[in-house]
């Protein structure tokens, strides 16, 4: 306790769940009150957020390098395995608690608009409230499982969201997907979790890493082993290269859910993850480089499939899995790269945000008017769009400020969280040759993302319009309620690199700053490389260059004359083919993975093992033999009293000769 | 004294109340050969309550009056029985058979 707001912490995570609760509650019984679902849904975070700003002020306030721990009470204890239900407010888990509860706030006041007319209005802020809630469990846990529970809540609420139209095959089946997806990868989140019990004897995030220099070897197999199972949870939860085939799908899910559990909050707790054990990936350099080239990797990978998706919430999808490369990047590259990570991982809750729900506004559009005219082309094909700028100018503007944030043009956030990250990568490339390589990708990723962006906003906004002559008229900006959430993203899209303005441009590096407690201890053992000013400003140069081509090249390389609405294009050919149709990766696991575990489960495990071995000679077989043996016996029941008697007498009579021998 | 004499007769007045049960079709017959091996029981009692403290005799009080109890469920059974197949003998009841 510190006799200060920070104590109100408990407070933030309770107001969601009591939404959950009242929400839930009405979704039950009075679903038709949408007024006073809004006010609650919108309400309780609303007030986790002034929570949240009142708990980072006091916890400015008592300039202290060390996390303040709040242990409530004994949820685990059996043996040495003490674990408590307890929250840790520091300098990493207050910034991550911002963004959830900021950026979550105005993604529920969108959703009031966007989701206005459906039935399942109550039973859509139960579970985005429920979802908050077990968000902040797993940014404030002061333990690894504490930090678990929140872990697994939000892929429920994903699940329960992906699928929450589920009267669509299609849509419940990729709310599974997400489902099964993420539990391979919490498989190695709790096997991590117990050797790290097994070597440390605690889970508390405290005593972990305290132990953990004592208790490890730096370099060793078993601490490479942990932080490898780590992130191959981070893999399931933020969608990196294997695991990240989900989050295209997860689009099935309505926009705003998009915007927050699949772009904003929920895709980074693996980013959180990996930043809150920097420690342990700082003293496994094999892992750290594992992490930094999978983010690479993807962040390339997701980029290049992103060019040629029609879906625009597809191309977003595929843009978060491609800037989720870039944080993990940061945090794998550890040391000071760490902040750049929770850097870019906030500037891009912003203007991710933003862009879905930018898009979220798009296809409400779209949508309203193909309702008007009774037809049932995509909604969400940018292929139907073209020329919205004309109807929609506020979406436009502010979806152009999010292009260019995510694009890395100067001074918007993104250029600074994506620019640092680079440098970052570059300056460990210095002294290991292998993250020039990481370098080369990312900047190659800027590239890419300058260009497909660029493509979205050109297909979506400019150009003639493809949507039809009937529709045209119908085709309108959305309510305020809608526009004012996007609003606010877009001022914090500009100006969100102020958080951290690196000393290059005389600024003071506020959240490097912030966050050198968290990591303070691993920067110690990764080596500090500090850059020329010359490299730095050329390195700035080249980012900047590489986001111009992109954006330029796309202005001149694509033709918006010739596009043709979704229903008479013509199938792609070579290249372009195999990129939309994402390099094949889903079929490909569909034939390794999925085909071979269902005939297995079908023809194996459920013909053979299930209907044969254990209904029929396990079950029926036990119920067969006793049938025979009754049968053989059955003339030993005559069922005259007499016999029963006598076979009785018979009886005591043995019992009473063994008795007397 | 008198003991081995009193316990060699309940012996044999037990042996022909399970003779009887065994071979008799009657179940009249067969409920007093019943009485017969409770009252053979209650002799041995007595006998031995001589040697062995009054323990024994009280219990034969017990035992007398659960034989009454039985007598009285016995023989209403015994009726009911009558009544639904119009014979007593115990051949022909064999319900339990199948």
């Amino acid at each position: 306790m510190t006799g200060t707001a920070v104590d109100l912490i408990w407070l933030a995570p309770a107001l969601a769940l009591l939404g959950f609760v009242l929400n839930g509650a009405l979704a039950l019984a009075r679903p038709a009150l949408k007024t006073a679902v809004s006010i609650i849904g919108v309400g309780v975070l609303l007030g986790a957020f002034a929570i949240g700003i009142a708990v980072f002020r006091s916890f400015v306030g008592l300039h202290t390098d060390a996390p303040v721990v709040f242990q409530y009470w004994s949820w685990i204890p059996v043996g040495s395995l003490q674990v408590n239900v307890g929250f840790q407010v520091d300098q990493l888990s207050t910034v991550m608690l911002l963004v959830v509860t900021g950026v979550g706030s105005l993604i529920h006041i969108f959703s009031v608009g966007y989701m206005k007319e459906d039935p399942g209005y109550a039973r859509y802020f139960a579970y985005l409230n429920l979802f908050v809630f077990f968000m902040l469990l797993l940014v404030l846990g002061s333990s690894f499982p504490v930090m678990f529970v929140g872990w697994e809540g939000v892929g429920l609420c994903s699940y329960l969201l992906i699928g929450f139209w589920f009267s669509d095959k299609v849509n419940a089946d990729a709310g599974r997907k997400a489902f099964i997806m993420n539990r391979i990868g919490d498989f190695g989140f709790m096997v991590a979790m117990l050797m790290i019990f097994w070597s440390t004897g605690s889970l508390d995030f405290g005593t972990v890493f305290a132990h953990a220099p004592t208790a490890f070897v730096a370099g060793g197999g078993a601490i490479t082993a942990i932080t490898l199972f780590l992130f191959l949870g981070c893999t399931g939860k933020s969608a990196q290269i294997p695991l990240y085939t989900w989050l295209p799908d997860a689009m099935a899910g309505p926009t705003p859910v998009s915007a927050l559990i699949h772009a904003a909050t929920m895709v980074t707790a693996g980013v959180y993850l990996v930043a809150r054990c920097n420690l342990l990936f700082a003293m496994a350099p094999v892992s750290g480089a594992a992490v930094a080239g999978v983010g690479a990797l993807t962040a390339l990978f997701a980029a290049t499939i992103a060019l040629k998706q029609w879906d625009i919430k597809r191309v977003l999808a595929y843009s978060t899995i491609s800037q989720l490369g870039y944080m993990f990047v940061a945090v794998g590259t550890g040391g000071g790269a760490m902040s750049a990570g929770i850097f870019h991982l906030a500037t891009h809750a912003f203007f991710k945000a933003l862009l879905f729900l930018g898009s979220g506004s798009v296809i409400f559009a779209m949508h309203r008017a193909y309702h008007a005219s009774h037809s049932h082309e995509d909604a969400q094909d940018m292929r139907n769009m073209g020329g919205l700028a004309r109807s929609m100018p506020w979406t436009t503007t502010l979806m152009w400020i999010a292009t260019l944030a995510i694009a890395g043009v100067p001074p918007l956030s993104g250029f600074f969280s994506k620019d640092e990250i680079l440098a970052a990568a570059f300056a460990r490339g210095t002294t290991q040759p292998v993250w020039l390589v990481f370098w080369g990708l990312g900047l190659a990723t800027a590239l890419l993302t300058a260009f497909y962006m660029t493509r979205l906003m050109l297909y979506t906004f400019h150009g003639p319009n493809r949507t039809g002559e009937e529709e045209r008229p119908h085709l309108s900006e959305a309510p305020w309620i809608m526009t004012t959430p996007l609003l606010v993203l877009g001022l914090l899209s500009l100006g969100g690199g102020l958080l951290n303005v690196p000393e290059l441009y005389r600024g003071n590096a506020w959240l490097h700053h912030w966050l050198e407690p968290i990591g303070r201890a691993s920067a110690a053992l990764i080596p500090e490389t500090h850059l020329a000013s010359n490299t730095e400003w050329i390195l700035v140069g080249i980012a900047v260059a590489a986001a111009a081509i992109g954006i330029v090249g796309a202005w001149r390389l694509l033709n918006l004359e010739t596009l043709v609405p979704a229903r008479s294009a013509p199938p792609e050919r070579g290249f372009a083919r195999v990129l939309r149709n994402k390099w094949y990766v889903d079929e490909i696991y569909d034939a390794l993975i999925v085909r071979p575990l269902v005939w297995l489960s079908r023809e194996v495990l459920w013909k053979r093992i299930d209907q044969q071995v254990i209904d029929g000679a396990l079950v029926n077989g036990a119920a067969r033999g006793t049938r025979a043996v009754g049968w053989a016996n059955r003339w030993l029941q005559t069922g005259q009293v007499g016999i029963y008697v006598a076979v009785f007498l018979v009886g005591v009579l043995l019992l009473l000769w063994r008795a007397m021998s | 004294m008198l003991l081995s004499p009193a316990l060699a007769i309940s012996a044999v007045l037990f042996t022909l109340g399970v003779a009887g049960v065994l071979l008799r079709r009657n179940a009249i017959v067969i409920f007093m050969c019943v009485e017969l091996m409770l009252n053979a029981v209650n002799l041995t009692f007595v006998a031995l309550a001589q040697p062995l403290g009054i323990g024994g005799q009280v219990f034969v009080f017990f035992v007398m009056a659960v034989a009454a109890a039985e007598a009285a469920v016995g023989l209403a059974i015994i009726l009911a029985v009558y009544r639904h197949k119009q014979s007593v003998g115990l051949q022909n009841m064999n319900l339990l058979r199948d």
